[in-house]
């Protein structure tokens, strides 16, 4: 599969080149009459207040790492789904290991998918699957004054 | 001799690839703007050339003339890396996606010899109906799925080096979103994927000739990809990373000149890409009845007008939703993602699998689709579609200091 991998690396070659080329070319034409001004970070003409680079919102964080493992789980599925279709397309021809090899796929990736929606269905339940969250649900009561 | 051909006709591949797909965003970014005139009862752009056929070229010409402006508080590194990411994963997913007639990957066989003398064919026959970059790759949709989402680097990495606050909001909508729709778009893939059982696109096609568009068979995952795919391209309805009423340009706002026009680039290729994986997932490829079984070089020619044609039509699909759907409100979007579309889209896959299993029919899975979508009508009845209506806050009291 070396070849493969040649095609491959020589596309990449190429792109990059492209995108080298076409960003350094430009600069022998444009002109650069840079000053203060055009220096300034755009905010629709008022002045800029503080830096850009805050905190952001927690909530940002949590889609995150909910990406992370479904994200994770999908990289199970690709490769069973490869060896589970092509047991099930032998079987479909009469292959009888490959019938019991389908099975015991099978049989996995149910057992997966059960944990998988547990753990889904438990984060519905918690909430971190909205975007706007109940400010009243994250308020502990307070002792009265 | 049929092997040194091969490899000579990688670089003519390429060379051909590129040309084709920076012309076609050149003329789809023409087109674009025909189409938002002839939808809002414009006459749109008709001064440069004949019927405006040369406003690319004059807009090519001036990006590569416009100042290139670097504000002063950017983090360069990064500045001048996340324009270069945007583009080259973008044309990096094109690799292995077949843009005509294709040969499908022998099938495991018991017998060696057998097997052997079916590769040599299929070598044989690449040779000549050679219409991907990388032909017979096997992890085929894997690869296009890796690295087109590496483009959310390119967008994040330009919205924070910027320092700019609209930048850094976009940046953020835009990464969460994009996260977000790629893992129903993999899910519907991925019964696809059950289907054909390879990963392999030529063989993904292959096995639609031989059974049928996987559309008909599919319609849940079709749709579930469609809309990924849109959410992928930051396309109209989720184009909330650049919403212009609110972010200015979004994550690159601070971007000029060529920079600019690389992301430019990045956005349409992905729309290219995106519409030819739907037609090469969903829709058969190049298969269309009265054309498959021709051979020679008109069939050839045939066959790549189809996949053209198709191609054509899911961008003009995404042209004209455009200027038909408001945009989402971002509570809404995340809504679709993660309490809608990612419990059908696994659903969708155990359907598929125990369809399969059984040994079923294929058209098992339509009556399976239609009922996954009756179920989630019937959830959504009961839950009186909260998805639509702003949830209530209740008052705590007082206001929390800061709001």
């Amino acid at each position: 599969m070396t070849t493969l991998v040649g095609y491959i690396l020589l596309f990449t070659g190429i792109g990059v080149g492209f995108v080298f080329a076409n960003l350094t070319l430009g600069k022998l034409l444009r002109p650069a009459k840079m000053d203060a001004e055009k220096g300034t970070i755009y905010e629709c003409g008022e002045p800029t207040i503080g830096s850009a680079w805050i905190q952001f919102d927690l909530r940002f964080y949590v889609v995150a790492l909910l990406f992370v493992i479904f994200d994770v789980e999908m990289a199970f599925f690709f490769p069973w789904a490869v060896v589970f279709g092509q047991n099930v397309a032998a079987a479909d021809a009469g292959n009888t290991a490959a019938q019991t090899l389908a099975w015991v796929a099978f049989g996995d990736i149910l057992f997966f998918f059960g944990v998988l929606l547990v753990g889904f269905a438990y984060l519905w339940r918690r909430g971190d699957l909205d975007w706007v969250r109940s400010l009243a649900a994250q308020s502990t009561p307070k002792a009265s004054n | 001799m049929s092997a040194i051909w091969e490899q000579y006709s990688a670089l003519i591949v390429i060379g051909v690839v590129m040309g084709g797909v920076l012309t076609a965003v050149a003329y789809l970014v023409l087109l674009e703007r025909w189409i938002s005139a002839w939808m809002q009862d414009r006459i749109g752009p008709n001064r440069v050339g004949p019927m405006g056929l040369l406003q690319p070229l004059a807009d090519g010409i001036k990006m590569f003339l416009k100042e290139d402006i670097v504000p002063e508080h950017v983090d360069r590194v990064f500045y001048f890396l996340a324009p270069g990411v945007a583009a080259a994963t973008a044309l990096l997913a094109i690799a292995v996606v077949p843009f005509g007639a294709t040969v499908p990957l022998p099938a495991p066989l018991a017998d060696l010899a057998a097997y052997n003398q079916a590769w040599q064919l299929y070598h044989q026959q690449v040779a000549t109906d050679r219409c991907v970059i990388a032909p017979g790759i096997d992890i085929g949709f894997l690869f296009t799925f890796a690295v087109t989402s590496l483009a959310v680097y390119g967008i994040i990495l330009g919205g924070w080096s910027s320092n700019n606050k609209y930048s850094m909001i976009g940046a953020l909508r835009s990464s969460a979103q994009l996260i977000s729709y790629e893992i129903p778009l993999g899910l519907a893939a991925l019964s696809v994927v059950l289907v054909a059982g390879s990963l392999n696109l030529e063989t993904i096609v292959g096995d639609q000739v031989a059974h049928g568009w996987n559309i008909w068979t599919q319609p849940l995952a079709f749709l579930l990809f469609l809309i990924g795919a849109f959410a992928e391209c930051n396309r109209l309805p989720f184009d909330l990373p650049e919403a212009e009423q609110e972010l200015v340009g979004g994550y690159h706002t601070e971007y000029s000149s060529m920079k600019f026009g690389l992301f430019f680039l990045g956005e349409y290729t992905h729309m290219i890409t995106t519409s030819l994986m739907v037609s090469v997932l969903f829709l058969g490829g190049w298969d269309l009845p009265g054309v498959t079984g021709g051979t020679g070089w008109l069939a050839w020619g045939l066959k790549l007008a189809v996949l053209m044609a198709k191609l054509g039509f899911f961008i003009l699909l995404y042209m004209v939703i455009r200027w038909t759907i408001p945009r989402f409100r971002f509570d809404q979007l995340m809504h679709l993602a993660w309490k809608l579309m990612i419990p059908l889209a696994t659903a969708n896959v155990m359907m598929v699998a125990v369809v399969r299993e059984f040994g079923w029919s294929r058209w098992a899975m339509l009556a399976g689709s239609a009922g996954l979508v009756a179920v989630w009508a019937v959830f959504e009845v009961i839950n009186g579609n909260r998805a639509i209506n702003m949830p209530v806050r209740n008052k705590v009291g007082r206001e929390p200091v800061g709001v």
